[in-house]
C-alpha cells in the first residue's frame, strides 16, 4: 500500500510541477489533482482500504491495481489537455496552426490501441479476480501463505434481514442473535442470506464485500476474518424508513471468546419460536442486541419460503405444484430451477452442492423432505420464552 | 409505521381527502406559499403585459422545432431549480444529522426527497435539456425547415411537461415515492408502499415517457429523411450523429420502461404477482428490466453532450474535427454496447462469477470508444487556435472532470471492487461526476454556444465566467468528499449517522453544494444581464463564433422557415466549406414556403393526460374514465383537422431576407 501510495504521490507531484507553468487555466487541473489526492490521504483510516479479512483485503488490492492501470492513461490525457490548451491558445501566435489537419492513421491506431491494451489487462484481471473472489466460492486460504487446516469446517451462519434489523441463526449451535454476529478469527464463514420482506444488502466492510438479501431467494457469502475486533456492519441497500439505523456489530473473536459468546446466547433462556419470530418480523427500528438460546427448526427455510405463520403454504410447495400442473409432471419432480447462474458455476459448484444451485436465487427448489418439517418445541422452551421488551 | 392507513375510496374523490394536504409539514407549507407567491407574480406580469395571447399563439401551440426546443430548455431549467432544492436539503440533512442531532428531515420526508431528486434530475432536467438542444439544433444542422412530424413534436413536449406537472403536484397533494429513483419492488409494491407516492412516480414517468418515445421516433425520421441534398450519412455533423444514436437508444429502451412500469402498476392496482414476494412473483425481473432501460438511458444523456463538445472543440480550435469517422464509429459502438452492460448495476445480487465477469468486461470495453473520443477532441485542439470563450471553457472543464468519472466508472465495473463500493457514496460521487461533469457541463456548453443562434445576442461573459468557476469548484467540493466517504464504507441514502468522524466530509460536501448554488445564481444573472444588454451583445451576422455547420449560415434567430433555399452540401463542415468557397447568399428569387400550422391539440391532450394520471393515482375512477375517453376523442378529433398547413407568402420571405441582407450590410 505504502509503495503504491508513494508512487501515486510522485505522479501527482509531477503533474503539479508541470501545471505551475501554465497560469490561470491550470487552476481547474490543480483542483482535480488535489481532489484526486484526498482518497489516498484518508485511505489508511478507512475500513474499505484497510480491512481485517482476507477477502476484503484482496478486493482492496484490486481497487488499487485497477486504479493504477487506469492512471497510466488518465494522467497523460489530463496533462496533454492542459499542455495543448496552453500551447495552442489563441494568443500564442508562435504555435503551429493547421486548420485542415484532421487525420493521422498512426495516431488513430494509438488512440484506439492504448485504451484497448489497458482494458485487455484489466479484463484479464477482472475475469480471474471475479472468479477467485466470487462470494459463493468457499475461501481457499486464510491469508496469503496461510492455508486452511484440513479438518476445519466453515462456520455456517444464516442471515435474515428483517424490517429493520438483522437476524443471525447459527444452526451448528442452535442459537440466534439479533443485530450482533460473531465468528472465530481464521475460521472460514459461510453466510446463507435471505430477507423477510424487502431487499437489503449485508455488508461488513472490514470482512468482505456486500451481498444482497432478497425475499424468496437465497444468496451466499464466504469470508474469513483475520484480526480480532469489533467491526461495523449494516444494510447497504435502501429498504425503507428504518434503513438508516439498520446496523449491527460483527465480532472477530478468539476460539475461547467465540465459545463464550455462544454461551451467552445459550444462557439467555429465550427461544426463537414461530410466535416470537412473527413478532420480531414486524417493522421496528434501533433494536438492541437480542440473544436466543433456541431456534425453531427449519426457521430460516420457512422464512425464505414465506411459511413461518402457522397454516401458510410454503412457496416451494406452491411452485412445485404449479410446475407439476403446468408441465404434467408428478409432484415429486423438481420444478424448473429459477436461478440466474452463469455457466461458470455449473461445473464446480453444482456438483458439490446441487441443492445450492437450484436454491440460489429462488426459494423454490429442492430441499430434502423432512428438513423443514415443523417440529414441536419442547414445552419448557416454549414457557421460558420472553418477548424482548424492545419489540 | 409512518404510512397512514389507506382511506376508503369515495366514488367522487377516490382516495383523495383533506389529509392528503401537508398542513402539518412546515417546510412544505412554506414552499407552497413561496410557489403560490412566485406563480402569482409571474401570472400577474403575463396578464399585465397582455402576453397570454402571444404565449398561446407563438409558443404553446407552436409546432416550430426551434420554439419547442426552447420550451424544452425552459422546462429543464425550471425543474432543475426544484431538483437542486432537493439536493441542498439532502446535503444540509446529511451535514447535520449526527449522533443526538436527528437533523430537520424525518426519514419519511428525506426518503421522498432523494427519490424526487433522482427522478427529476434525470427525467425532467437532463432529458428535456438534451431533447431541447436536439430539437433546436438538428433540423438547422441538416438544412431542414422543421422536423418530420411537427405536431408530434409539440405533443411530445407537452406530454413531458405533463409528467413534470404530475410529479410536482405530489409535492403538495399526497406524497412522492420513498423508494429510490428506480422504485425496486418489493419496496415499491403495494404492501411495502401502500401510499400514492409510487403511483405518482409511475404515472409521471408513463406520461413523460410517451412524450420521450415519440420525440425519439420523430428525430430519427427527421435525421434519416430530411437531410439537405449532398449530406450523406458520413457528412452529417457529429452532433447530429450523436442525436441519431441517442434517439435510436430512446426508441429501443423506453418501451421497456413503459412495460416494466405497467407491470408494476398491475401488481399495485389489480393484484397481479409479477414482482411480488409470493405466488411466484420475481422482483429480479423488475431489476433486470428497469436496468435494461436504465443503462441505455445514461448514454441517451451523454451522447448528445459528446456531440456538443465535438462541435465546440472544432469551432473554437478553428480546425476540422480530428478523426471524424472514428468519432462516428465510436458513437455507434457505444450505442450498441449500451445494451450489453445493464447487469453491472447489480453484480451484488448474486449472479455467478462468469455472468458478472462478462458484464464487467463489456462495461470496460465501452471505455475504449469513449477514450478514443477524448483523444479525438485532444488532437482537434492540437495545432489549433483555441479561443477560450465560455463554451470552450465548459468543454475544458468537462475533459478534465469526465476522465475522473470515467476512471471510477471502470473501477466500479470490476465486480470484486464493486462488491465493496456498490451503493456507497463512491457510486454516488461517480455518477454525479459523469452526469454533472459530462451531461450538465455539455448542456451548459451547448446553451452558451447556441444561445446567440436562438436569440441573436451573445451571453454575458463576466457572469458566465463567475458561474463557470463556482460550478466547477462547487462540483469538486461537493463530490470529492463523497468519493472519500465511499472508500470509508459509507453507504448512500442514509438519513442519520452515528460516527462523528464522518461529519467533516459531509460539511465540505454541503459547502460545495452552496458553491454550486452560487454558480446557479450567477447563471441566472448571466441570462438576466444578457437579456438586459441584448443590444450591446447583438450579433447580426448569424455566425458569431466562426461556426462550421449549417445552423450558422442562417440569421440569428433563424426565420420560421430556417432556410429560404435548401442548401447543397459538399463537405462535413458544410458552412465552413461554403464560406471558404466564397459562398454568395442569394438575395432574389424567393418563393412562397410551405409550412405546418400551429395547433392546440398537443397542449389539450397533455392537459387531459394530467387529469387522467391524477385520477389513476387517487383512484378517482369516474375522472379516469372521462379523461381517457376525452384523450381518445381529442386524438380522433385532431385527425379530422385538415387545416394543417399554410404558405408563408413570397412577399414575407422577401421582406425577411431583405432585412437580413441589410443587417449583414450594417455588420460589414
Amino acid at each position: 500500500m505504502s509503495n503504491v501510495a508513494l508512487h501515486k504521490r510522485l505522479l501527482v507531484r509531477a503533474i503539479m510541477t508541470r501545471i505551475s507553468f501554465s497560469g490561470v487555466r491550470s487552476r481547474a487541473l490543480a483542483v482535480v489533482a488535489a481532489a484526486g489526492l484526498l482518497p489516498l490521504v484518508s485511505g489508511c483510516s478507512s475500513a474499505v482500504l484497510n480491512p481485517s479479512g482476507d477477502v476484503a483485503a484482496q478486493q482492496r488490492d484490486l481497487i488499487i491495481i485497477a486504479t493504477v492501470l487506469m492512471l497510466l492513461i488518465i494522467i497523460p490525457v489530463m496533462v496533454l489537455t492542459v499542455l495543448f490548451a496552453r500551447k495552442y491558445r489563441h494568443q500564442n501566435e508562435d504555435a503551429d496552426y493547421d486548420p485542415d489537419w484532421d487525420h493521422s492513421t498512426q495516431l488513430e491506431l494509438l488512440i484506439w490501441s492504448a485504451p484497448l491494451l489497458i482494458i485487455i489487462c484489466l479484463g484479464a484481471v477482472t475475469w480471474t479476480s471475479t472468479h477467485r473472489l466470487d462470494p459463493y466460492r468457499p475461501v481457499e486460504r486464510l491469508q496469503p501463505g496461510r492455508q486452511i487446516a484440513k479438518d476445519v469446517k466453515p462456520l455456517d451462519v444464516q442471515v435474515v434481514s428483517l424490517d429493520w434489523k438483522w437476524l443471525f441463526i447459527y444452526p451448528e449451535y442452535g442459537i440466534a442473535t439479533v443485530n450482533e454476529v460473531a465468528a472465530p478469527v481464521d475460521r472460514p464463514i459461510t453466510f446463507h442470506l435471505t430477507s423477510s420482506n424487502v431487499m437489503n444488502a449485508f455488508y461488513v466492510p472490514a470482512l468482505a464485500g456486500m451481498i444482497y438479501t432478497m425475499p424468496s431467494m437465497e444468496t451466499k457469502l464466504n469470508a474469513v476474518i483475520n484480526k480480532p475486533g469489533n467491526y461495523e456492519g449494516f444494510s447497504s441497500n435502501f429498504s425503507g424508513d428504518g434503513f438508516s439505523h439498520m446496523d449491527f456489530r460483527f465480532h472477530g473473536l478468539s476460539e475461547a471468546g467465540f465459545k463464550q459468546w455462544i454461551g451467552k446466547a445459550k444462557q439467555s433462556g429465550r427461544a426463537l419460536d414461530t410466535a416470537t419470530y412473527l413478532k420480531l418480523e414486524k417493522p421496528s427500528e434501533d433494536v438492541p442486541v437480542i440473544r436466543y438460546s433456541q431456534v425453531a427448526p427449519g426457521l430460516y427455510d420457512k422464512v425464505m419460503n414465506h411459511c413461518v405463520a402457522p397454516g401458510s403454504r410454503c412457496m416451494r410447495d406452491i411452485m412445485r405444484a404449479d410446475a407439476a400442473t403446468a408441465a404434467g409432471k408428478s409432484e415429486g419432480e423438481p420444478s424448473m430451477p429459477m436461478h440466474m447462474e452463469g455457466a461458470g458455476h455449473a461445473g464446480t459448484r453444482a456438483q458439490a452442492e446441487p441443492e445450492a444451485r437450484v436454491m440460489r436465487l429462488h426459494g423454490a427448489g429442492l430441499t430434502p423432505p423432512g428438513r423443514d418439517a415443523p417440529q414441536q418445541m419442547s414445552a419448557d422452551a416454549a414457557r421460558s420464552q420472553r418477548d424482548p421488551a424492545t419489540l | 409505521m409512518a404510512h397512514a392507513p389507506i382511506p376508503p375510496t369515495s366514488p367522487i374523490f377516490g382516495r383523495l381527502t383533506l389529509d392528503a394536504l401537508p398542513f402539518h409539514e412546515p417546510i412544505l407549507v412554506a414552499t407552497f406559499i413561496g410557489v403560490v407567491c412566485g406563480a402569482s407574480v409571474v401570472l400577474g406580469l403575463i396578464t399585465y403585459f397582455k402576453w397570454w395571447g402571444l404565449l398561446w399563439r407563438d409558443w404553446f401551440t407552436s409546432i416550430d422545432h426551434k420554439k419547442i426546443g426552447i420550451m424544452y430548455m425552459v422546462l429543464g431549467l425550471i425543474m432543475f431549480l426544484r431538483g437542486f432544492a432537493d439536493a441542498l436539503m439532502m446535503r444540509a440533512q446529511q451535514a447535520m444529522a449526527f449522533g443526538d442531532n436527528a437533523g430537520y428531515l424525518p426519514p419519511e420526508h428525506y426518503n421522498q426527497i432523494f427519490t424526487a431528486h433522482g427522478v427529476i434530475m434525470i427525467f425532467f432536467v437532463a432529458m428535456p435539456l438534451v431533447t431541447g438542444l436536439m430539437n433546436y439544433v438538428v433540423p438547422l444542422q441538416i438544412g431542414a425547415r422543421d422536423v418530420s412530424f411537427p405536431f408530434l413534436n409539440n405533443f411530445s413536449f407537452w406530454m413531458t411537461t405533463a409528467g413534470a406537472v404530475i410529479t410536482m403536484i405530489s409535492l403538495f397533494i399526497g406524497e412522492y415515492a420513498r423508494t429510490g429513483w428506480l422504485a425496486f419492488p418489493p419496496l415499491s409494491d403495494i404492501n411495502a408502499s401502500p401510499g400514492v407516492g409510487v403511483d405518482y412516480y409511475i404515472w409521471g414517468l408513463q406520461i413523460a415517457g410517451l412524450g420521450t418515445l415519440l420525440s425519439g421516433v420523430n428525430l430519427i425520421a427527421t435525421i434519416l429523411r430530411m437531410r439537405a441534398p449532398g449530406m450523406t450519412m458520413m457528412k452529417m455533423p457529429v452532433f447530429t450523429w450523436t442525436a441519431l444514436c441517442t434517439n435510436v437508444l430512446i426508441v429501443a429502451a423506453f418501451p421497456v420502461l413503459t412495460v416494466v412500469l405497467a407491470l408494476l402498476s398491475l401488481d399495485r392496482y389489480v393484484g397481479t404477482q409479477f414482482f411480488t414476494n409470493t405466488l411466484g412473483g420475481n422482483p429480479m425481473m423488475y431489476v433486470n428490466m428497469i436496468w435494461i432501460w436504465g443503462h441505455p438511458e445514461v448514454y441517451i444523456l451523454i451522447l448528445p453532450a459528446f456531440g456538443v463538445f465535438s462541435e465546440v472543440v472544432s469551432t473554437f480550435s478553428g480546425k476540422r474535427l480530428f478523426g471524424y469517422s472514428s468519432m462516428v464509429y465510436a458513437t455507434i459502438v457505444i450505442t450498441i454496447l449500451a445494451y450489453l452492460v445493464w447487469l453491472h448495476h447489480f453484480f451484488t445480487m448474486g449472479s455467478g462469477a462468469s455472468v458478472n465477469s462478462f458484464f464487467g468486461i463489456t462495461t470496460m470495453i465501452i471505455s475504449i470508444p469513449t477514450g478514443a473520443k477524448i483523444f479525438n477532441w485532444l488532437f482537434t485542439m492540437y495545432r489549433g487556435r483555441i479561443r477560450f470563450e465560455l463554451p470552450m471553457m465548459w468543454t475544458m472543464a468537462f475533459m478534465l472532470t469526465f476522465v475522473i468519472g470515467g476512471m471510477t466508472g471502470v473501477l466500479l465495473a470490476v465486480p470484486p471492487a464493486d462488491f465493496v463500493l456498490h451503493n456507497s457514496l463512491f457510486l454516488v460521487a461517480h455518477f454525479h461526476n459523469v452526469i454533472i461533469g459530462g451531461v450538465l457541463f455539455g448542456m451548459f456548453a451547448g446553451i452558451n454556444y447556441w444561445w446567440p443562434k436562438a436569440f441573436g445576442f451573445k451571453l454575458d461573459q463576466k457572469w458566465g465566467k463567475r458561474s463557470f468557476w463556482l460550478w466547477v469548484a462547487g462540483f469538486y467540493f461537493a463530490f470529492m468528499p463523497l468519493y472519500v466517504l465511499g472508500l470509508m464504507g459509507v453507504t448512500r441514502r442514509l438519513q442519520h449517522f452515528n460516527d462523528p468522524s464522518l461529519q467533516i466530509w459531509f460539511e465540505i460536501a454541503a459547502f460545495g453544494a452552496l458553491l454550486i448554488a452560487g454558480g446557479i445564481a450567477c447563471m441566472a444573472m448571466q441570462f438576466a444581464v444578457s437579456i438586459r444588454d441584448r443590444k450591446k451583445n447583438v450579433d447580426l451576422t448569424g455566425d458569431p463564433w466562426h461556426g462550421r455547420t449549417l445552423e450558422w449560415s442562417t440569421s440569428s434567430p433563424p426565420p420560421a422557415y430556417n432556410f429560404a433555399f435548401t442548401p447543397v452540401i459538399h463537405d462535413n463542415d458544410a458552412w465552413w466549406d461554403m464560406k471558404r468557397r466564397g459562398y454568395e447568399r442569394p438575395t432574389t428569387g424567393f418563393e412562397a414556403i410551405h409550412m405546418p400550422k400551429n395547433t392546440a391539440a398537443g397542449i389539450i391532450l397533455a392537459g387531459i393526460s394530467v387529469a387522467f394520471g391524477f385520477a389513476m393515482i387517487w383512484h378517482i375512477w369516474w375522472l379516469a374514465a372521462v379523461s381517457f375517453a376525452g384523450l381518445i376523442a381529442v386524438g380522433i378529433g385532431h385527425t379530422f383537422n385538415y387545416d394543417r398547413d399554410y404558405h408563408i407568402p413570397a412577399e414575407e420571405v422577401v421582406a425577411t431576407e431583405d432585412a437580413r441582407t441589410q443587417a449583414l450590410a450594417v455588420q460589414g
